[in-house]
């Protein structure tokens, strides 16, 4: 029981960070209509330059506050410079550069900071909280940042007039710019916005599965699933997924497939979901106007 | 007669396909300008000029000074608020975020609270359902809730496209009593694009006729009104 | 009657040319990597299919390439099928997957297709090296394949017998690729990339097509995935993972969508430009393995933003502005 209860927790910590992950990726797809696949790899990147910093003596949060502040500004400057010329391209273009982009930081990370395994500082350091027996202090502590990113998101969007005019600006571009918003903007902020929440997943998933160039992949998939379970066009649902899936998966491979397996896990549920109920659990209805 | 905007020789292309064949005409000051014609005529074009929406030529003029803003966004901030053909409203979004997203440019919070009021006093339907998504509003409030969006943006001319499109007798009734209010105490231009002539003829001061991207008739709305040949070859009544 | 040679015609009988007198001068290295160039052509051949003529994003083909290598080395080292029999079996079995995977995938648009595919892609390898079935995959070790000693009794050495097969599958699966994309078959899939609506209301079930389409190209996947075994003689978890997959898309983009021909640039470049990226770790040092990555990302990206139809695109357009007709 004991032992159920922990498989449950830790499912949580890694469900944070697929929620958050999940959050940015449906952000950027209800703006964009497009799936950021280069989403995991810019979030890989900023983890290493949070280690980076750290290596020569930055305090933690100093690092992490700095990381997010440059991944912000590095996703408003890929969307400007790398994004926006696609933007009346077919969407098969988009999703090309996307990989391009992953293929490109990916590189600059192995090229910049090597390919070994490097061990990653938490700030959550130890013993665990209140002295519980089924979650370590960076399991709770990544947590509770996840939930912290994910209300700050929350209120940001629904009471701030910057993020109503970004949610206008993603519903209907056309009217955004009539009543005065830069809808080009906006889409840039955005990116912003999903680097640096992505930054933070990637702070957060670090010291559970080390640091390497290839640390985000099957981070990015259970992200997918999330998204795909919850309903890609609703960014609430697509954070019940990532917990949902975080759980799931912690549980499956603990006790049914094994941890060899877990992957395969997100493929069934994605291809479940797509049989089953293809707008997810809380997504809209597909409907094509003909 | 001074005029808030002036349009010469103004050409409007979708893609490369001229729609607008250089048109001249003045909205005139603090008065309703309407712009009337069949389907496809080039009513919608003309607005959607206006608007930096569409690609343009030639020469448009707006308070006085050249009107060379290339970007939708930027026109709005310059006073010129655009009730688009299909309301455009946020359907998404509920009644109240729509209002404030008109407001979005404005510093003036304080102006903004006493143009809410003022709103809802043209229209008390918004205040009870200013909670409500907008999209599960009828037409006609849809209608009442563009025409308060734009106006919350407080311009000094009003583009409206169409606004009896779709709705029913009764409602365009009461919509129209109210533009002409809205244009006698706010002191907003307006430039009206309609397809039932007789409801705009009644609103304006001004009118012009459009036909295939070409100007045919303008002038005063009272003598188009009582021109006969004209109101039968172009009118259709 | 005079029979009009386009420029294209003779490039590819100079392309044929050059295949079939290479194993009389080539070393038996270099055979081997054109073979793995015909190999990699056959795969961005089935790709194209459906990413370039069909409009589908397909991330996993690295999967169905897996499905065919080690269905072809089960069958031969489990079952002592020989070559010539199994790498058919693992083909077939790789379209009725493709089939099967395609049915729900498809329906929902390519956003969809591109993550599930993606998650195949993903979890292949760890699925390959499931210890479960360990008795049929050989785990995380693989299996060793043997090579083809000789065709058809003729003296040769492996390196040749190889290219040979290769050779002969690829001019096959060519002439079959052409055939399908000029048909009846190729303008309905073209119609559904283009205009899905209309396609449909003109009657072409566009469901079905779509989802043979990715039978197919699975299909072709599959048979050089199970040459690939043949060639390298061993096939192991590893070589499967969702790098192939993605070396795939790029190699389809660079050659260009919805060529037949393009292929083999996309072949020939996915074949040697990692190898001669890794020379660039002498002058480098070890990271700069990290490079052919960056190398593919940006060239994508430009490819894109410059020639969007990739390099046979750029010949087209060279060739139609020099005047010869295309």
């Amino acid at each position: 029981m004991v032992e159920l209860l922990h498989q449950l927790a830790s499912g949580l910590a890694l469900g944070g960070v697929y929620a958050v992950t999940a959050l940015a990726l449906v952000m950027i797809f209800q703006a964009t209509q497009l799936v950021n696949f280069a989403q995991g790899e810019m979030a890989m990147f900023s983890t290493y330059i949070a280690w980076y910093l750290m290596q020569n003596g930055w305090d933690y949060w100093q690092a992490f506050a700095a990381t997010v502040a440059f991944s912000f500004v590095g996703g408003v400057v890929i969307e400007r410079i790398v994004v926006r010329p696609f933007a009346h391209a077919p969407v098969l273009a988009s999703v090309i550069v996307f990989i391009g982009l992953s293929f490109i930081f990916n590189a600059l990370a192995g090229f910049f900071f090597g390919y070994s395994v490097q061990s990653f500082d938490t700030p959550f350091d130890g013993r665990p909280w209140f002295g519980n027996r089924f979650m370590s202090a960076h399991e709770s502590g990544s947590v509770v940042v996840s939930l912290i990113v994910l209300a700050l998101v929350f209120a940001f969007f629904r009471f701030t007039p910057l993020g109503l005019a970004m949610r206008a600006a993603a519903q209907n571009p056309a009217s955004a710019r009539l009543v005065g918003v830069r809808v080009g903007w906006m889409l840039a902020l955005g990116w912003g916005l999903a680097a640096a929440i992505g930054a933070i997943a990637g702070m957060m998933a670090a010291p559970i599965v080390y640091l390497d160039p290839n640390m985000m992949g099957g981070i990015l998939l259970y992200a997918f699933a999330g998204a795909v379970l919850g309903g890609i066009d609703n960014p609430w649902g697509a954070v019940f997924g990532g917990f949902t899936v975080g759980v799931a998966e912690n549980l499956l491979g603990a006790y049914v497939v094994g941890d060899e397996v877990k992957l395969s896990v997100a493929l069934v549920i994605i291809v479940g979901v797509l049989v089953v109920r293809p707008s997810g659990l809380f997504g809209r209805r597909i409907v094509a106007r003909v | 007669m001074s005029s808030i905007l002036a349009a010469k020789g103004l050409k409007a292309f979708y893609g490369q396909i001229e729609a607008l064949h250089g048109v001249d005409f003045e909205v005139e000051e603090g008065g309703v300008t309407a712009l009337l014609g069949a389907n496809g005529a080039g009513k919608t074009t003309t607005l959607r000029a206006i608007s930096a929406m569409i690609r343009r030529e030639g020469e448009l003029e707006f308070r006085g000074r050249r009107l060379t803003a290339r970007a939708p966004e930027d026109v709005a901030r310059l006073g010129v608020a655009h009730v688009p053909d299909g309301r455009g409203t946020f359907t998404d979004l509920t009644v109240e975020e729509n209002l404030r997203l008109g407001a979005y440019v404005r510093r003036d919070q304080r102006a903004v609270k006493t143009d809410f009021q003022r709103i809802f006093g043209y229209f008390p339907r918004l205040a009870e359902r200013i909670h409500q998504q907008a999209g599960t509003l009828s037409g006609g409030e849809q209608q009442m809730l563009a025409i308060s969006r734009a106006l919350l943006l407080k311009p000094s001319l009003l583009l409206l496209d169409e606004p009896s499109f779709g709705l029913a007798p009764l409602v365009v009734a009461e919509i129209f009593r109210i533009l002409r209010a809205i244009n006698e105490n706010e002191g907003v231009s307006i430039l009206i694009v309609e397809q039932n002539a007789n409801l705009a003829l009644d609103l304006a001061t001004r009118a012009y006729l459009l036909e295939t991207g070409v100007i045919v008739v303008g002038g005063a709305a009272s003598e188009i009104r009582a021109d006969d040949a004209v109101r039968r070859a172009y009118l259709g009544y | 009657m005079p029979v009009r040679l386009a420029p294209i015609h003779i490039a590819w009988a100079l392309a044929l040319l050059f295949a079939i007198s290479a194993p009389f001068w080539m070393s038996g290295y270099h055979l081997y990597q054109f073979s793995q160039v015909l190999i990699y052509a056959i795969a961005l051949l089935g790709l194209n299919l459906l990413t370039g003529y069909n409009g589908q994003l397909s991330l996993g083909h690295g999967a169905f390439f897996a499905i065919g290598g080690y269905g072809a080395a089960i069958l031969i080292v489990k079952f002592g099928l020989p070559f010539w029999v199994a790498i058919p079996i693992a083909s077939a079995v790789c379209f009725v997957a493709g089939f099967l995977f395609g049915f729900p995938a498809l329906r929902f648009g390519g956003l969809y297709l591109a993550l599930a595919t993606f998650a195949l892609a993903v979890a292949a390898p760890q699925l390959l090296a499931f210890k479960g079935f360990d008795f049929l995959t050989g785990g995380s070790q693989g299996l060793q394949v043997p090579k083809p000693g000789t065709l058809f009794g003729l003296p040769m050495t492996t390196d040749q017998s190889v290219f040979w097969l290769c050779l002969a599958a690829a001019v096959a699966l060519f002439l079959v690729a052409g055939n399908l994309v000029r048909g009846r078959f190729g303008r309905a899939l073209i119609a559904i990339r283009d205009h899905p609506i209309a396609a449909e209301t003109m009657g072409v079930n566009a469901a079905l097509y779509k989802t043979i389409c990715f039978g197919v190209s699975a299909l072709y996947a599959g048979v050089a995935g199970g040459l690939d075994a043949v060639a390298v003689g061993f096939v192991s978890p590893d070589s499967f993972g969702l790098a192939l997959s993605l070396a795939f898309l790029v190699g389809i983009v660079i050659g260009g969508l919805a060529s037949i021909g393009g292929v083999l640039f996309g072949a020939l470049f996915i074949e040697f430009v990692p190898n001669y990226a890794d020379q660039l770790t002498v002058y480098f040092g070890e990271n700069a393995k990290a490079l052919p990555g960056a190398v593919y990302g940006l060239l994508m990206i430009l490819m894109m933003a410059a020639a969007p139809m990739g390099i046979s695109g750029l010949l087209r357009s060279l060739a139609r502005a020099s005047g010869f007709r295309t």
